[in-house]
């Protein structure tokens, strides 16, 4: 009972909060509303069990994540508005056609997927946490530890690119414009 | 109807999904399109803990836990090329994006 009412509770909202970001025209209320789905996402893992998880949603996605993007927002002009036209009507269509065949994969993958066995079952009487460090540290170390280092480079990449200077396009200057900032540049 | 099972959060995962897929396909400006690919991922992410729940197999949740790490990388790399394009060409329009046009 009280399950089923948590369930449907945070659907609607979380399905409202995500409507609102990609129908919005507002760049901030698009992030607000992405932040807000994002917590109620967070309460599904904890009603699933899953409490590492959710804790985790909660400061990686809504702590960080979403700073990130409220950051870079303020290099945008996201007050001027982009138009919004429609693109290709064969490709609207052709996604569309896929969507609705992963609507069928999705509802058909319970029925044929009676007889699976855990390969990690749920160990009794541990905490949610215990659990997920016990594996994440046994069977997945080496994805782990990847996972860190693809966040490392990440993180360089990412301040490298933002500190770029950019006073200078090379896509739109002409040849002989390209030819003098290299001579230039050999001069100097 | 009471009873919750693993349908009910798949039936969700799906329409989360199709959610972050039309946010894909009809927006223009390239920052609502990335807060689009995180529901998209946010989506995935509720149908993997749902079947590492109701399956009791802890591998759905290291996906998941697997699926928010490539998330923040990616937010890391795409917001710095965001930047980059913005400040050469002052527009984060996605018909504006055509310097690899053949």
């Amino acid at each position: 009972m009280f399950e089923a009412v948590a369930f449907y509770l945070f659907a609607f909202l979380t399905i409202t909060m995500f409507f609102i970001t990609v129908t919005t025209s507002q760049a901030l209320y698009a992030l607000s509303a992405l932040a807000a789905g994002m917590i109620f996402i967070s309460a599904f893992f904890f009603i699933l069990g899953a409490d590492f998880l959710g804790a985790v949603q909660i400061i990686v996605y809504t702590g960080a994540v979403m700073a990130l993007y409220a950051f870079g927002m303020m290099f945008f002009d996201t007050t001027r508005e982009v138009k919004e036209k429609q693109g290709n009507k064969y490709i609207i269509v052709g996604l569309s056609t896929l969507a609705a065949v992963l609507v069928v994969v999705i509802f058909a993958a319970p029925m044929v997927s009676e007889n699976i066995v855990a390969l990690y079952p749920a160990i009794e009487g541990v905490g949610n946490t215990q659990e997920v460090g016990l594996i994440l540290f046994t069977k997945y170390l080496v994805p782990f530890e990847v996972a860190a280092i693809m966040l490392l480079v990440a993180m360089v990449a990412g301040i490298v690119l933002a500190g770029k200077k950019m006073d200078l396009s090379i896509t739109l200057m002409n040849d002989a414009e390209i030819e003098e900032q290299n001579n230039t540049k050999v001069l100097s | 109807m009471m009873e919750i099972g693993l349908n009910h959060y798949l039936v969700l995962s799906t329409i989360l999904f199709a959610i972050g897929l039309v946010g894909v396909m009809r927006r223009k400006n390239l920052l609502l399109l990335f807060f689009a690919t995180e529901i998209l991922l946010n989506a995935v992410n509720v149908a993997f803990a749902a079947i590492s729940h109701y399956y009791g197999d802890l591998t759905g949740q290291m996906f998941a836990f697997f699926v928010i790490a490539i998330a923040a990388s990616e937010v890391a790399v795409g917001l710095g090329l965001l930047i980059v394009w913005y400040k050469r060409h002052s527009s984060i329009d996605l018909d504006a994006l055509t310097a690899m046009k053949g």
